[in-house]
């Protein structure tokens, strides 16, 4: 499948990622040839075959709904790129 | 301090009062600090070294747990509480760990001491350890040729004595395949038997944790011990761990049914003199008195583009965690929400990471996702019932690990060409069984070679008995 620059951009704003010159060029071919490559899968034959979704045999793995300190409000804030004594700052989201 | 290459010897050694757990420790720092491997991110040194002392008295007192004096180390994708860890990825350049895996905190209970972290391919994607932000690792045994990945750390670690084991994860081979390539014991557990939390997520349905070792033995203890049903990972088994290694002589004198796939020796992409020498282990399972049978799996061709659509898919979902607002790298560039979200995505993330959370969304994405992602799980429901119908009739399955030996360091540029050489391992963890590479295998050009075996789901006890009678006839 041939990817154009109306996908790459789709698909990489849904990612949350940028490509620009060389990178998208490379990035659109990458994905060219992978999605060729798995789109072999249309070979196999599914008629009547239920999609796999879970791979163990548990089910309804349940806890009681009571609520345990796991990790404070100090740790939580530890690996935060800016923060003050409470809040993780994040450069401004609305503007005026 | 000796070479060990088993946690027999070095238990013997402290036992007869020739080495402590500390000295151990110091021994194994100073490889690290001499090896040139790069297998090492972070020596935890002041925790590995108090760690030590402390159980040198346990050893003393005889309150010490089973793994005591084993020095181990794991992977960058595995959490230590107050140790930094970064999927030797340049987004979690600095994070350190609020709170410990599952598998850590079972290790350090029966007195294992943890080295160190080691590099790992970028969040464990990749197959030759040239993903990773912090540089390649080097094979102990030819420096110009890769260890494999994405646990190539840890194998190559393992093997070149920088600590005695180590902990590496498997979604499509990550541990297997470096064991190949090492010429160690590599075991990826049924799916689910060890838990996951702790793991840095790549693909939650595949990633198991497992061990990098000498011989089974060590992989059957380090196994029992890490693992079991977890309240924090609702996909770990309430099935009874057994002691794998107490019954590692359980198949002794047993005749098995052994099935090899026919397609695997066929495969183009593999090397010549691997298939002969596997074939030549299949015809030592029958003088041994085995029934070794081949048997068509006419899907080979379809296991590694099935776990590309699925990896990446959940990969793409996992990995948006990433978003340089809590915690890991955020751009400078950053000056809203979106610019926050893309440039620190975009700077930080390595460009295998990238490629494949943009096939992962695509595959996911409005009018692609019944043809590539439902469609994937379709055909992953079909290998494991295919692969659940062989082993009706057989106990373990045995073909090549890899089908090439460690190759050179930047020799292969395709990504498409790169990821078959999963093309062996991917199987066991589509179908969510375990397997073990062993190294029995020794390829003219030096370099050593594994055969792997697989068995049905939650058949680990078998899988290491046999595995351990395989290894003890070499």
């Amino acid at each position: 499948m041939k990817i154009n620059d109306t996908i790459v951009d789709k698909i990489a704003n849904l990612s949350k990622l940028s490509f620009s010159g060389k990178e998208k060029e490379a990035i659109k071919s990458d994905m060219s040839k992978m999605l060729d490559f798995v789109g072999k899968l249309e070979e196999v034959n599914t008629d009547g075959i239920e999609p796999l979704i879970h791979m163990t045999k548990e089910v309804n793995v349940l806890r009681l709904d009571v609520s345990e300190p796991m990790v404070s409000q100090q740790e939580a804030l530890k690996n935060a790129p800016k923060k003050d004594s409470t809040y993780f700052k994040i450069p401004k989201v609305l503007s005026k | 301090m000796k070479n060990y290459t088993s946690f027999k010897s070095i238990k013997e050694d402290i036992a007869k009062g020739e080495i402590s757990c500390e000295a151990l420790t110091h021994g194994y720092i100073q490889n690290i600090k001499n090896s040139k491997t790069n297998s090492f991110l972070e020596i935890f040194e002041t925790t590995a070294l108090e760690q030590a002392k402390l159980i040198d008295v346990k050893i003393t007192n005889k309150t010490a747990g089973k793994l005591a004096g084993m020095v181990i180390g794991i992977k960058d994708n595995i959490c230590y509480k107050g140790h930094k860890v970064s999927g030797a990825s340049k987004i979690l350049e600095g994070f350190e760990s609020i709170y410990s895996a599952t598998v850590v905190e079972k290790l350090l209970a029966e007195d294992a001491i943890i080295i160190g972290r080691l590099n790992c391919d970028e969040f464990a994607m990749g197959g030759s350890n040239e993903n990773s932000a912090y540089g390649n690792v080097l094979n102990p045994l030819d420096n110009t040729k890769v260890p494999g990945g994405s646990s190539g750390g840890s194998a190559a670690a393992v093997k070149e004595g920088l600590c005695i084991a180590a902990l590496g994860s498997d979604t499509g081979g990550s541990i297997r395949q470096p064991a190949s390539f090492c010429g160690l014991v590599g075991y990826k557990p049924t799916y689910g038997r060890v838990s996951r939390y702790g793991l840095l997520a790549y693909a939650s349905s595949f990633d198991q944790i497992g061990p990098l070792t000498h011989n089974v033995e060590d992989a059957a203890l380090i196994t029992e011990v890490i693992a079991g049903i977890d309240a924090y990972d609702s996909t770990s088994s309430s099935e009874e761990v057994e002691n794998y290694s107490q019954k590692l002589d359980n198949l002794q004198g047993e005749k098995l049914k052994i099935a090899y796939l026919t397609d695997c020796f066929s495969s183009d992409g593999l090397d010549t003199e691997i298939k002969t020498k596997t074939l030549a282990v299949i015809e030592g399972l029958k003088e041994k008195g085995h029934t070794v049978e081949g048997v068509d799996f006419p899907l080979l061709d379809y296991v590694v583009p099935n776990y590309y659509i699925l990896t990446t898919a959940e990969a793409s979902s996992n990995l948006s965690r990433y978003d340089g607002a809590r915690y890991g790298y955020r751009s400078p560039k950053a000056v809203d929400l979106e610019s926050t979200y893309k440039f620190s995505r975009t700077e930080g993330f390595g460009i295998e990471v990238k490629r494949r959370i943009m096939i992962g969304t695509f595959v996911l994405s409005a009018g692609y996702y019944d043809a590539y992602y439902t469609k994937g799980l379709k055909v992953r429901n079909i290998i494991k019932t295919k692969t659940e119908e062989i082993f009706k009739n057989y106990d373990f399955i045995i073909l090549p690990t890899t089908p090439t030996t460690a190759f050179d360091i930047d020799g292969i540029k395709d990504p498409i060409a790169m990821y078959l050489q999963d093309i062996f391992t991917v199987h066991a963890n589509l179908a969510g069984i375990p397997a073990i590479s062993l190294p029995l295998g020794h390829h003219s050009n030096g370099m050593p070679f594994g055969v792997q075996i697989m068995a049905k789901s939650f058949d680990d006890a078998q899988l290491l008995a046999f595995s351990n009678e395989m290894l003890k006839r070499d």
